[in-house]
């Protein structure tokens, strides 16, 4: 009897511990909703400055007053229909010769956008607007232009302007970054977002 | 003869609980790796609106966030019924914004201040008044990338 063997330790608690920490992370977890509508603010500028003139047919108002209720060129308009809608303006390029846009497939409208490097949209908001309702109108202005650039971009492309940002971002993509860069940056030069905030009416 | 006779047992042999520690183990990793502890404890309602055409934002370590709401009940007593701005842990004011950013971009590294993104998680009922108020500091402070938080979901929803 020079040695005894260690007695064997009972493991039938181990999962209750388990279990206990399992518990804790388990609250604790919160899968954070990390995700929104990305937007570039306007720099500051300087009250003297005098804001370039912009074409009124080129201008696609959009406005929330206090109650709401979208107005778009002073017409009363549902939501759902304001991609529609906006699309529409965007992709009418109605200008000629300089102006003109070669690539829009809308109605050629003389009194709406001349192209769309130039159409405008401008956003006019109250103080009182819910930000609920903003951020649906914002959603449906940038569902527009994502529509258009993912048609040119499958049009000279053959695929979506959202899965050529998807690859950008994939380490495992096998193309030419610097090509699929500059692919964007022509897709984009196409339909620029030129979103315009007007400060909030009190 | 008695050799080959199998023993007749009408009960179940019981069932053996040895891998539940690790079933559970493998649970408990999962989590451990997947949670990402708060960084603030929210004093205001944060009911965000539903967007589709939303952009992930993947570098957590480069993203201020700016909360806004109502006080939640707790401190509804103290901080009142209207729409209020929460920074950090603590209700702020709309002029404490430029500190609140001059003071994150004082904690980065110089090479990715340019990045650094501004999220605004604001409450779905909070009047635009604010928010505007929130973007007109921050574009003072040059503070111009910035990201409405929103869920996932259609927008139309928003507005019922």
């Amino acid at each position: 009897m020079a040695r005894r063997s260690a007695p064997e330790v009972n493991a039938g608690s181990m999962a209750d511990i388990a279990f206990l920490l399992l518990i804790f992370f388990l609250v604790t977890t919160t899968i954070e909703t990390d995700s929104g509508i990305s937007r570039k603010l306007p720099p500051p500028q300087e009250d003297q400055t005098v804001p370039p003139v912009l074409k009124e047919k080129n201008i696609f108002v959009v406005e929330l007053n206090k109650n709401n209720d979208l107005l778009v060129e002073e017409a009363p308009m549902e939501l759902k229909d304001l991609r529609e809608a906006a699309i529409k303006f965007l992709d009418n390029g109605g200008g000629k010769g300089e102006d003109g846009c070669n690539f829009c497939q809308g109605a050629k409208n003389p009194s709406s956008s001349d192209n769309p490097t130039k159409a405008v949209i401008s956003l006019r908001n109250n103080r009182e607007t819910n930000y609920a309702t903003y951020i649906a109108v914002q959603n449906e202005l940038v569902a527009a232009y994502t529509t258009l650039r993912n048609r040119e971009a499958q049009r000279l492309f053959g695929k979506s302007f959202v899965q050529m940002k998807k690859d950008l971002k994939d380490v495992n993509y096998s193309g030419n970054k610097d090509r699929l860069k500059e692919d964007i940056k022509q897709i984009q030069f196409m339909f620029p977002e030129k979103l315009s905030e007007a400060e909030p009416k009190k | 003869m008695s050799k080959f006779k199998k023993k007749k047992s009408g009960e179940l042999p019981a069932i053996s609980t040895a891998s539940l520690p690790d079933i559970v183990f493998m649970l408990l990793f999962f989590f451990m790796v997947a949670t990402v502890m708060r960084q603030n404890t929210l004093m205001i309602e944060n009911k965000l609106p539903m967007a589709d055409q939303i952009e992930k934002l993947d570098k957590k370590d480069l993203v201020m966030y700016i909360y806004a709401g109502k006080p939640s009940s707790r401190y509804r007593a103290s901080a009142g019924n209207q729409a209020r701005i929460q920074l950090n842990d603590k209700f702020s004011d709309v002029s404490d914004i430029k500190s609140f950013i001059l003071a994150e971009r004082a904690a980065k590294r110089e090479e990715v201040i340019p990045f650094l993104t501004t999220a605004l998680k604001v409450d779905g009922e909070t009047n635009m008044g604010l928010v505007g108020d929130i973007k007109s500091e921050l574009r003072e402070v040059q503070a111009l990338k910035i990201n409405y938080t929103t869920r996932s979901g259609s927008a139309v929803d928003n507005l019922k």
